[in-house]
C-alpha cells in the first residue's frame, strides 16, 4: 500500500474540503489562507502585465515546471501564418513567447500539435489531475473540477503573485452538493443540464460555494461531458464546480502525457480514490434535480441564468420573480424577443460550435451527427471551431470536418474564437447567434448590439440546417459510429 | 534606480525634488494619450510631459541636479482627477518612492499604497521650508522615516504623519500580498515534499 505521508487526507470531509487542507500553507492575517497551487495555467491574454509585474518587483518565477502556456483568445482561425495580421494580436503573442522563453515555461504554440484553448488542453495532455488545485487567469478555470481538482479563475495580480510564489491568498468557500439523479433523456447533454442547473438556481446563486456535482446522473457522464458541466459553474456564481474522480476519469487520464505511468499509476489511483468526498460528508447546503426531466435547453436574453427548456415560451414578467424583472425588459428589449414568444423558430443568422465549454471531439460528433445528410440553412452562416489542435486533428481523422464542409459549415482552425471574439470572428450589427460557448452577455461575440443563444453543439447544428431554434429530439441522427 | 518596492517599508533614503503648485492632477502627472499602452514600462520617460515640455528642460524632473532623487515634496491636493494607477506607475518608474506633502487626494493615495510608495503630510510652513532647502540643496540626502515619523537630513528633521492603518501596511509590508506569500516560502517547500503528485508520484 502507498504509505500516506504526513499530509494525509482528512479521514471524513468533502473533495473540496480535503484538497484545501492538503494544500493549505498558512493562515495569513486578515483570515484568508495561503493555499498551494499544484497547477498554473496562463495565455497570452492575462499574463503579459503579471510578469511585467514580477519583473518591477525583481522576482522571478518560483516554479517555471508547474506552469504552462498556451495561446487561444487572440488566435485568428482561418490563417495562423505569423506574423498575425492584427499588431496588437501579435504582439501578445509574442510577449507570451519572450515570457515563456525567458522563464522556461512550457508554451504549447500553434503547429506543435499541442496548442489550443487552456481549458481543453490542460486536460488532454493529462496536466489536469485529481486533487490538484488548478489556478488560470481566466474564469472558465472551473472546468479542470470534473476531474475531482480544485480549480478556480484568477485575476492578474494573483497570476503574478502564483508565478512568484506558488501560491496565492484566498478565502475557503463553502460547498453545495448538486446531485442530479435518474437519467438524462435521448437528445439531452450536460450542456442542457448545467443550462437548467443555472437557470432554477441563479446566475448569483453559487456565490460563495463550491458547486460539487453528484447524483447518478452525472455518475454517469463522460469526462467531457463533465467538463462541459464544471466549465458552466461560474456561470452561476460558483467559482469552482467539481466531480469527484471515480474510474471514469481513471479510464481517460491513463495514458495521457503528463499522466503518471506503470507503478506511479497505481500509486496515484490509490491517492486520487482517497479524496472523493465521503458517504458522511457534510455539505452546506443540497440541490437535488431530476435528470429525466431535463429538455433541450436555451437561452432567450442576456445572462445565461435566462434560459428556457426547448417548448416553451419567453417569459412575462408577472411570472417571474420581482428581482429578476429588470433584467428580463432589458432582455426583451437587447434580444427584440417578446414575452409569449415560443423559443423553437426564433430565426438565428450565425451558428457557432466550439470553445471551452463545448469545442472538445464528443461535441463535435454529437453536431456533426445532426449535420451529416443535411445542409445549413439559406443565409446562415456557420462555423466550427475545434478546442485545440488534438481535437481538430482526431476530427479530420474520423472524417467529421467533411461532414461539416458538405452539410456548409465552415472548418477552422482552434481558438476562443467567437466565443469572446478577441480575433477576426465576431457577430455583425444585430446579428443573433446560436451559439455552443457559455456566455450571452450584452456584447460578447464582438458587436455591441449582438446577439446569443447558448445551446448544446447538437442544437446548434439543428439551429444552422433550420435557419432557427430547432428541437433537435425531433431530428434523425447519423452518428459516426 | 533602485528596485521598485517590496516588503516591509520603514524608511526611503536619496535625494528629494520639488514639484510646487496646488491641486496638481494626474492628468498632468501622466497625460491621458499615455494611457494606451500594453505595460506600464513606458511611464517613466512620460511622467509630467506636458509640463515638461512647456519649460523646455527646466521642469524639476529634467534639471540635471535632480535626476536619481527619489522623495518627491509636493503641495496640498496633490493627485486630484482621474484614478488612473498610470500616475503613482509614472512617478515609481521614474525614481520616485515617497512623496510627502500637505495633502494628497484619496484615490492616488490609495494607489500610491498598493505600490508601496508612502504619502506623507506635513503642515503647509513646514513644506514650504523644506521645499526651499531641497532647492537651495538639491544633492542633500534624506531619509523618510516611517518609524521615527520624520523626514531627516544631516542638518534638519521634520516630523511628518500617516494614518495609522496604512502606515502598519507599509510598515509591515501587508500592503503587499506577494512578499507575504513569500515569506512563507520553507513552508511551502514542506507542503511540497507531502504533495505526491509534485514529484509524479515517485517517492513512496
Ligand atoms: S473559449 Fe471562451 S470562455 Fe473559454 S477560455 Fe476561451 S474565451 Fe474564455
Amino acid at each position: 500500500m502507498f504509505p500516506v505521508p504526513a499530509a494525509a487526507p482528512l479521514s471524513s470531509g468533502t473533495l473540496y474540503d480535503k484538497v484545501w487542507e492538503l494544500h493549505r500553507v498558512d493562515d495569513l492575517p486578515g483570515g484568508s489562507t495561503q493555499l498551494l497551487v499544484g497547477l498554473h495555467l496562463i495565455h497570452e491574454v492575462t499574463s503579459p502585465q503579471a510578469f511585467a509585474a514580477l519583473r518591477d518587483k525583481g522576482l522571478t518565477v518560483r516554479c517555471p515546471e508547474r506552469t504552462v502556456a498556451t495561446v487561444d483568445h487572440i488566435v485568428p482561425t482561418t490563417t495562423q501564418t505569423r506574423p498575425f495580421n492584427d499588431p496588437l494580436a501579435e504582439e501578445m503573442l509574442s510577449t507570451l513567447e519572450r515570457n515563456c522563453l525567458e522563464y522556461g515555461i512550457q508554451l504549447n504554440a500553434i503547429g506543435s500539435g499541442r496548442q489550443g484553448i487552456v481549458h481543453v488542453i490542460a486536460p488532454e495532455l493529462g496536466l489536469t489531475q485529481p486533487g490538484m488545485t488548478v489556478a488560470c487567469g481566466d474564469s472558465h478555470t472551473s472546468t479542470h473540477g470534473a476531474f475531482g481538482a480544485i480549480a478556480f479563475g484568477i485575476g492578474t495580480s494573483q497570476v503574478r503573485d502564483v508565478l512568484a510564489s506558488q501560491s496565492l491568498a484566498m478565502s475557503k468557500l463553502k460547498v453545495r452538493r448538486i446531485r442530479v439523479d435518474g437519467h438524462l433523456a435521448k437528445g439531452v447533454s450536460a450542456k442542457d443540464l448545467i443550462l437548467h442547473v443555472i437557470r432554477t438556481l441563479g446566475v448569483k446563486g453559487g456565490v460563495g460555494f463550491a458547486y460539487e456535482f453528484a447524483g447518478t446522473a452525472i455518475e454517469a457522464l463522460s469526462m467531457e461531458e463533465r467538463m462541459t458541466l464544471c466549465n458552466m459553474a461560474i456561470e452561476g456564481g460558483a467559482r469552482c464546480g467539481y466531480v469527484n474522480p471515480d474510474q471514469i476519469t481513471f479510464d481517460y487520464l491513463r495514458g495521457r502525457p503528463h499522466a503518471p505511468s506503470g507503478e506511479f499509476w497505481d500509486r496515484a489511483v490509490q491517492w486520487w480514490s482517497s479524496l472523493a468526498s465521503d458517504a458522511d460528508a457534510v455539505v452546506d447546503d443540497e440541490v437535488v434535480f431530476d435528470a429525466g426531466q431535463i429538455v433541450p435547453t436555451v437561452t432567450w436574453g442576456i445572462t445565461p441564468g435566462q434560459g428556457l427548456g426547448i417548448d416553451e415560451r419567453i417569459p412575462s414578467l408577472d411570472v417571474l420573480d420581482p428581482a429578476d424583472r429588470p433584467i428580463a425588459e432589458e432582455a426583451y428589449r437587447y434580444m427584440d424577443l417578446q414575452p409569449g414568444t415560443a423559443i423553437a423558430g426564433v430565426p438565428v443568422d450565425v451558428c457557432f460550435i466550439g470553445s471551452c465549454t463545448n469545442g472538445r471531439l464528443s461535441d463535435l460528433r454529437a453536431a456533426a451527427a445532426v449535420a451529416r445528410g443535411r445542409h445549413i440553412a439559406d443565409g446562415i452562416k456557420a462555423f466550427v471551431v475545434p478546442g485545440s489542435e488534438q481535437v481538430a486533428r482526431a476530427a479530420e481523422a474520423e472524417g467529421l470536418d467533411r461532414v461539416f464542409r458538405a452539410a456548409g459549415f465552415e472548418w477552422r482552425e482552434p481558438g476562443c474564437s467567437m466565443c469572446l471574439a478577441m480575433n477576426p470572428d465576431r457577430l455583425e450589427g444585430r446579428q443573433i447567434s446560436a451559439s455552443s460557448s457559455n456566455r450571452n452577455f450584452k456584447g460578447r461575440q464582438g458587436s455591441a448590439s449582438g446577439r446569443t443563444l447558448l445551446m448544446s453543439p447538437a442544437m446548434v447544428a439543428a439551429a444552422a440546417v433550420h435557419g432557427q431554434v430547432t428541437d433537435v429530439r425531433g431530428l434523425s441522427l447519423h452518428p459516426t459510429s | 534606480m533602485s528596485s521598485f518596492p517590496s516588503g516591509s517599508i520603514q524608511r526611503v533614503a536619496g535625494t528629494a525634488l520639488v514639484v510646487q503648485g496646488e491641486d496638481i492632477d494626474t492628468d498632468r502627472i501622466i497625460p491621458a494619450r499615455f494611457l494606451k499602452c500594453v505595460s506600464f514600462d513606458a511611464l517613466g520617460d512620460q511622467v509630467f510631459a506636458d509640463d515638461r515640455q512647456e519649460l523646455n528642460g527646466s521642469h524639476p524632473f529634467d534639471q540635471p541636479a535632480f535626476q536619481g532623487a527619489s522623495i518627491l515634496i509636493v503641495n496640498g491636493n496633490f493627485g486630484c482627477g482621474s484614478s488612473r494607477e498610470h500616475a503613482p506607475q509614472a512617478l515609481m518608474r521614474w525614481g520616485i518612492r515617497a512623496v510627502v506633502g500637505v495633502s494628497f487626494a484619496e484615490i492616488f493615495f490609495g494607489n500610491c499604497l498598493a505600490l508601496g510608495i508612502p504619502c506623507m503630510t506635513a503642515a503647509s510652513e513646514e513644506i514650504q521650508l523644506i521645499q526651499q532647502a531641497v532647492i537651495e540643496d538639491p544633492g542633500r540626502e534624506w531619509c523618510l522615516d516611517l518609524m521615527a515619523l520624520a523626514l531627516g537630513s544631516p542638518q534638519d528633521r521634520w516630523a511628518v504623519s500617516l494614518e495609522p492603518g496604512p502606515l502598519d501596511m507599509l510598515r509591515s509590508g501587508r500592503w503587499d500580498a506577494t512578499s507575504q506569500l513569500l515569506s512563507r516560502d520553507s513552508e511551502l517547500t514542506a507542503l511540497m515534499k507531502q504533495l505526491p503528485y509534485i514529484n509524479g508520484f515517485q517517492t513512496a
